[in-house]
């Protein structure tokens, strides 16, 4: 785009935000401040992942973006005509096509590869800010890896629920040494997440962080030896493509209680749908 | 099928954009705002975006309140989404504030000063009556000219500092934080803390003022001195090794002196809180000193008991083009998420009726 560097932010920037990335691939879970410059669109909307997008982008990349699992969902649209418009980049809905998947809530049902890189946008980068409000206490935690507080507190839904009652945004275990967010994808997504041949980055442009998981790395959804975790899902069929096993979408029909559930992941659905006989 | 219409659509996003472009121009009939009446007429307006946006570009801000329809919340973010883009070609020396051009100085602690007291265009003493004649567009007569003010005009800050009653401004010749380029950390520095409160919105900053006035962190304070002029703008280029003016800016600057009862180690002495605003901003400067006062009360020894007081909760909360987007990132689609608070509820419950059910035989008789 005439008047801005390839992929909107400038050279330097993108040196900051990659030396950033390094830095967050070394010590995988680990959250690393950066100095996140205000973007074209709202904070809260996906500047984090925007930069991070930015950052690795080149011009022989496909990019796909999606949220809630959707390509066409309004947000992401108007994610990827930013990068089809400032870095004048390929684009696809196809998950298998792209090179660089940027992701709100969702990660794709097809397994990734080693080629891939997903980036999440990440609206609260700190796993324990819902128990300890002051960052200057969770820094001090996670140095210390003193995350007891995590498991008392799922242990208080188990005294409570009988279960663990935590749908999204589930804390995970990186490497065996640092809580981790998982941005808020539903808990059914949170295997997907360990050992993932793809490289997983992670951006939070409101909160000025940076984290990272490389490929292969362990990622463990907390849990207990006698509550174990569980990925749940609506206990239904996509009504479009039959698929019995990948998350679903409950759309309402009516009024009266009608609901008929379908794929989140409109690229799985459409994929099947087309391969089917 | 039902669902396609919820979903998406490069087309709907065009044709919205297109209908907010028509609505933003309005009735056609009527003429056309030129970004120059903006910028001459709705001066406070432009003042609160340069300030807000962090770029001082009056005509610029005119821009982005005529592009906003004039929500100075969105005005302040096109500000600061195109000042992101700006190369940094040099820093000014500090600014002298003393050397200000005064069009408004005045201060609550003493019925005079050297220099005296000057009210500039202010709305202080207007009765707030609608002025119907405004409607009329009826001819604006000129208004007096004074003298200007002959000999120096020092702070007051200075002034009380003479005699030592006043604690002195600390002095750094450290490279200053960049809230611009680096990501604010905590504890954060009071370099750090002014610049995020430069650019905080008003209204937060208003109200945070206002709670140390309710008991939330009361910190006494006195307008020791509220003034506002045009202020050179130097550089030093290094090719040239002495200073050069290469503008003047137009601020506000609030010097509040607050009761401080002194310690073991110290005599007591008035402390400060310090403001300082793009354009004509009284309100904005005073409510930023305040606060600039309150969030000391560490470094100062005093209990950190009230909002205003707690460095995160202020400068994590006071920037309106992050709350902005946070706050209304809450209309993107969240239903992948609710459903699995969906899925996770219904469990829950199936559940509780199960275990309902399983202890109802005990109950009977």
């Amino acid at each position: 785009m005439k008047g801005y560097n390839f992929a909107y932010l400038d050279e330097q920037t993108k040196r900051m935000l990659r030396r950033t990335l390094l830095k967050a691939v070394a010590i995988p879970g680990h959250q690393i401040p950066f100095g996140a410059r205000e973007m074209p669109l709202p904070y809260g909307w996906g500047t984090g992942g925007i930069q991070v997008t930015a950052a690795v982008l080149g011009r022989a990349d496909t990019l796909k973006v999606i949220d809630q699992g959707a390509d066409d969902t309004t947000n992401a649209v108007s994610i990827r005509r930013f990068f089809a418009r400032t870095a004048g980049v390929a684009t696809t809905t196809r998950t298998a096509s792209a090179t660089i998947i940027q992701t709100r809530h969702r990660i794709p049902e097809t397994t990734l590869t080693e080629a891939q890189i997903i980036v999440y946008q990440v609206p609260q980068p700190e796993p324990l800010y819902q128990l300890e409000p002051s960052r200057t206490e969770t820094r001090r935690m996670h140095a210390l890896a003193d995350y007891g507080a995590m498991h008392v507190r799922l242990y208080e839904q188990v005294a409570r629920y009988g279960q663990i009652a935590i749908s999204y945004d589930y804390p995970v275990m990186v490497n065996g040494r640092h809580l981790m967010a998982p941005s808020p994808i539903p808990a059914f997504d949170n295997p997907k997440m360990h050992r993932m041949r793809a490289l997983q980055l992670f951006g939070a442009g409101r909160e000025k962080r940076i984290y990272a998981v490389p490929p292969y790395t362990a990622v463990v959804s907390l849990d207990f030896e006698d509550h174990p975790f569980r990925a749940s899902r609506a206990a239904h069929v996509c009504a479009l493509c039959g698929d019995r096993a990948s998350y679903l979408d409950e759309v309402v029909t009516d009024d009266r209680g009608g609901r008929m559930f379908i794929c989140s992941d409109t690229d799985h659905c459409a994929s099947r749908r087309e391969s089917a006989p | 099928m039902a669902y396609v219409a919820v979903k998406g659509g490069e087309r709907a996003i065009d044709a919205a954009h297109a209908w907010l472009a028509a609505a933003r121009r309005g009735d056609g009939a009527i003429v056309e705002l030129q970004t120059a009446q903006i910028r001459e007429q709705l001066g406070r307006a432009v003042d609160r975006v340069m300030a807000e946006g962090s770029l001082y570009d009056p005509e610029l801000a005119a821009l982005a309140i005529k592009q906003s329809q004039g929500d100075l919340i969105e005005a302040g973010f096109l500000l600061r989404a195109f000042r992101t883009t700006l190369p940094r070609l040099a820093a000014t020396l500090p600014l002298d504030t003393a050397t200000m051009r005064l069009t408004r100085r005045i201060s609550a602690i003493f019925k005079d000063l050297p220099g005296g007291q000057v009210l500039g265009p202010t709305y202080d003493y207007t009765h707030r009556l609608l002025d119907f004649a405004l409607l009329e567009n009826a001819p604006v007569a000129p208004a007096p000219q004074a003298e200007a003010i002959a000999g120096p005009t020092p702070r007051v800050a200075d002034i009380l500092g003479h005699e030592g009653l006043l604690e002195a401004d600390a002095r750094s010749e450290d490279e200053p934080f960049d809230l611009t380029r680096a990501p604010l950390a905590f504890p954060a520095g009071r370099d750090a803390r002014l610049q995020g409160l430069a650019r905080g919105d008003e209204g937060f900053l208003l109200g945070l003022g206002y709670s140390t006035q309710r008991g939330y962190g009361n910190n006494h304070p006195f307008v020791g001195e509220l003034r506002a002029g045009e202020v050179d703008v130097e550089i030093v280029p290094a090719e040239l090794g002495f200073a050069v003016c290469i503008g003047t800016v137009t601020l506000t600057e609030c010097q509040m002196v607050n009761q401080f009862a002194g310690s073991k180690t110290e005599p007591a002495q008035f402390t400060r809180g310090y403001g300082l605003a793009f354009g004509h901003a009284d309100r904005r400067a005073m409510a930023m000193a305040l606060v600039d006062r309150a969030l000391r009360a560490e470094e100062l020894g005093e209990a950190r008991t009230a909002p205003a007081q707690d460095p995160q909760f202020v400068l994590s909360t006071c920037d309106n083009v992050e709350a902005t987007g946070f706050v209304e990132h809450l209309k993107l689609p969240h239903y992948v998420d609710f459903q699995s608070e969906l899925e996770t509820i219904r469990r829950l419950r199936a559940t509780a009726e199960r275990t309902q059910a399983a202890s109802l035989p005990e109950a009977a008789p």
